[in-house]
């Protein structure tokens, strides 16, 4: 077997694990931290391709990204809104808005269900035109969204790490000491939420300039996605600081890239990539419980294999 | 410091769950008083605790702290004032967040400019969490970065008793908050109560199934039942009870033998 990796499979899977990333970051949020799964997810991804394509197809390539940014902070809201002061379950809340999304995302995209920036400026075009070298030319895409994530990541490992931030995490960590506290978790939730969901949406744009299209159903599969990329993350990195957790996080989803690329490379159908990427984030859920097991009976056959003696009070205590 | 006027709180009214919790109870603590409550199982101890802190809001009667109406008062709110240990060592702080990160939340409650939000724990904060971590004499003050997970129950009910108390409280509420703990522990941990609450004359009440601690402990004893404050001594009629006193008060009060008496007694 020639090269499974190539130079141009290892390109185009480290810009989309930094572009979907953001994400996974996303996730972190609402998932590792707070506790609560938000399905409203893939909604907010296509949310935030579809405004910051239509505002780069107006002539604001920049103006794209906090444009994006706002109308996630506007979904997470709601969503936070409903769980919040509504009473409505997380899980139904995210699901909700998830729906409602939908026909805002075609709204936004003029009531089409698709829209394509070519001949618009991009960011990723305005960066080629500032150089002609060739080693600019191959890496000016990876080298922008490397940029971003990297910002992003260390603003997030600062955040949390504020007394927010530390009251945002206890959220979800303790809601009995959070209610002994001086903490308000409607508060918390709510900017927990928004600030997850802007993340989301910035990743929604970037993929937006980046590929200069938006499709309506470019989000569907998102949430399953960047949990793979979250879980295989926290695996290969474990506990530890939130900026070694925020790191694990962008190394998990640059890794799952790796694994869709090398699942293409070999010939895996592109119609079978939703049930690739579902064994990848099963596999990678159940896989430190697996790990759990196999040392279990590692040491439950050590006796076996010491003595006939000792297996047999083995069968007697079962 | 609390006063109590005539609170009452019914728990699914109207169905054939109706649980009368609260049924008109009026109490007033004077500043700096420490008293013990005993009662049986439902007696309401919990409810009345819960109706201080604001877990839900009493459906009559008012709640006047250090002056302050509070009846209406949300919960975050309140508990800048109000201190609370559970019996759970496991709820009183968060297990993933480390020693240092959990004190620097309890400090929060000192603080409050709005941009305290973006602020980080300060390296003079640190100082003063490791000197008071030190005071429990555990070890801790040397393992201020690792999650309070790792620690035993009874270094976290120690660590949640420094939390409550960093801002010093208003009133502090100890719902049975050596229960779970061994008896070495427990004792410690008590011990760590007592010196606290002596040192900053802090209002407490404190809820416990050990009638001797009900009597030895504060200078103030209540028992509850049905809902209802049946019992509230101090002073010297308090001195002159003995154990055997308020066993005797309590099993007349719950109008039943209790099959397990000698348990309370330990």
């Amino acid at each position: 077997m020639e090269a499974i990796f190539t130079f141009s499979i290892v390109q185009s899977a480290l810009e989309l694990g930094c572009i979907y990333s953001l994400v996974a970051l996303a996730l972190f949020i609402s998932f590792s931290i707070l506790n609560i799964a938000d399905l409203s997810t893939d909604g907010c991804f296509t949310l935030g391709c579809a405004v910051g394509a239509m505002v780069t197809i107006s002539g604001h390539p920049f103006l794209a990204f906090p444009a994006a940014m706002a109308a996630g902070v506007c979904s997470g809201f709601v969503t936070a809104f409903l769980q919040t002061r509504m009473g409505v379950p997380s899980i139904l809340a995210g699901i909700i808005v998830n729906t409602g999304l939908y026909t805002v995302n075609i709204a936004v995209m003029d009531f089409s269900s698709n829209v394509n920036l070519f001949g618009c400026d991009t960011v990723f075009m305005l960066a080629k035109d500032l150089s002609d070298a060739q080693w600019y030319g191959d890496w000016y895409k990876i080298l922008i969204v490397a940029a971003v994530v990297l910002f992003v990541g260390l603003v997030l490992a600062w955040f949390l790490n504020t007394r927010l931030g530390l009251s945002i995490r206890a959220t979800g960590d303790n809601e009995h000491m959070v209610r002994a506290s001086s903490i308000n978790p409607v508060f918390t939730i709510t900017v927990g939420l928004c600030v997850s969901n802007s993340l989301t949406a910035l990743s929604g744009v970037i993929l937006a300039q980046y590929q200069k299209s938006c499709d309506i159903n470019l989000g569907t599969g998102m949430v399953t996605i960047a949990l793979a990329s979250l879980i295989i993350g926290e695996t290969i990195i474990g506990k530890g600081g939130m900026f070694k957790r925020v790191v694990g996080v962008i190394l998990g989803s640059c890794l799952y890239r790796f694994i869709v690329a090398v699942a293409l490379r070999l010939s895996v159908p592109a119609e079978c990539l939703k049930l690739v990427s579902a064994l990848i984030v099963a596999f990678a859920i159940a896989f430190p419980y697996l790990k759990g097991q196999a040392s279990f009976y590692k040491t439950r056959r050590l006796p076996l294999k010491a003595g006939g003696k000792a297996g047999e009070d083995g069968d007697g205590l079962c | 410091m609390l006063t109590l006027k005539n609170i009452s709180k019914t728990f699914n009214p109207g169905t054939v769950n109706e649980k009368k919790a609260l049924n008109h109870v009026s109490l007033e603590l004077a500043d700096g008083d420490f008293a013990t409550i005993v009662g049986s199982n439902g007696a309401g101890k919990s409810t009345l605790f819960n109706a201080i802190t604001g877990s839900f809001y009493v459906d009559e009667g008012q709640i006047i702290l250090a002056g302050e109406d509070i009846t209406y008062r949300k919960e975050h709110i309140r508990s800048k004032e109000i201190g609370h240990l559970f019996q759970d060592p496991m709820k009183g702080s968060a297990p993933h967040m480390t020693i240092e990160e959990n004190m620097a939340l309890a400090y929060l409650r000192a603080s409050t400019a709005a941009h305290a939000f973006f602020s980080r724990i300060s390296g003079k904060e640190k100082q003063m969490f490791r000197e008071q971590l030190s005071q429990l004499d555990m070890g801790l003050e040397d393992r201020m970065r690792q999650p309070v997970g790792l620690l035993s129950g009874g270094q976290r009910q120690a660590l949640t008793l420094l939390m409550a108390t960093m801002v010093t409280p208003k009133i502090l509420l100890l719902d049975e908050h050596t229960a779970a703990l061994d008896p070495a522990t427990a004792e410690k941990v008590l011990g760590l109560t007592r010196k606290i609450i002596a040192q900053r004359k802090i209002t407490c009440l404190m809820v416990t199934h050990n009638m001797h601690q009900a009597l030895e402990l504060g200078n103030r004893t209540l028992m509850m039942d049905g809902g209802h404050i049946v019992l509230d001594v101090q002073g010297a009629e308090r001195e002159k009870m003995t154990v055997d006193d308020l066993l005797m008060e309590f099993k007349k009060q719950a109008g039943k033998q209790l099959d397990n008496d000698r348990i309370l007694l330990s």
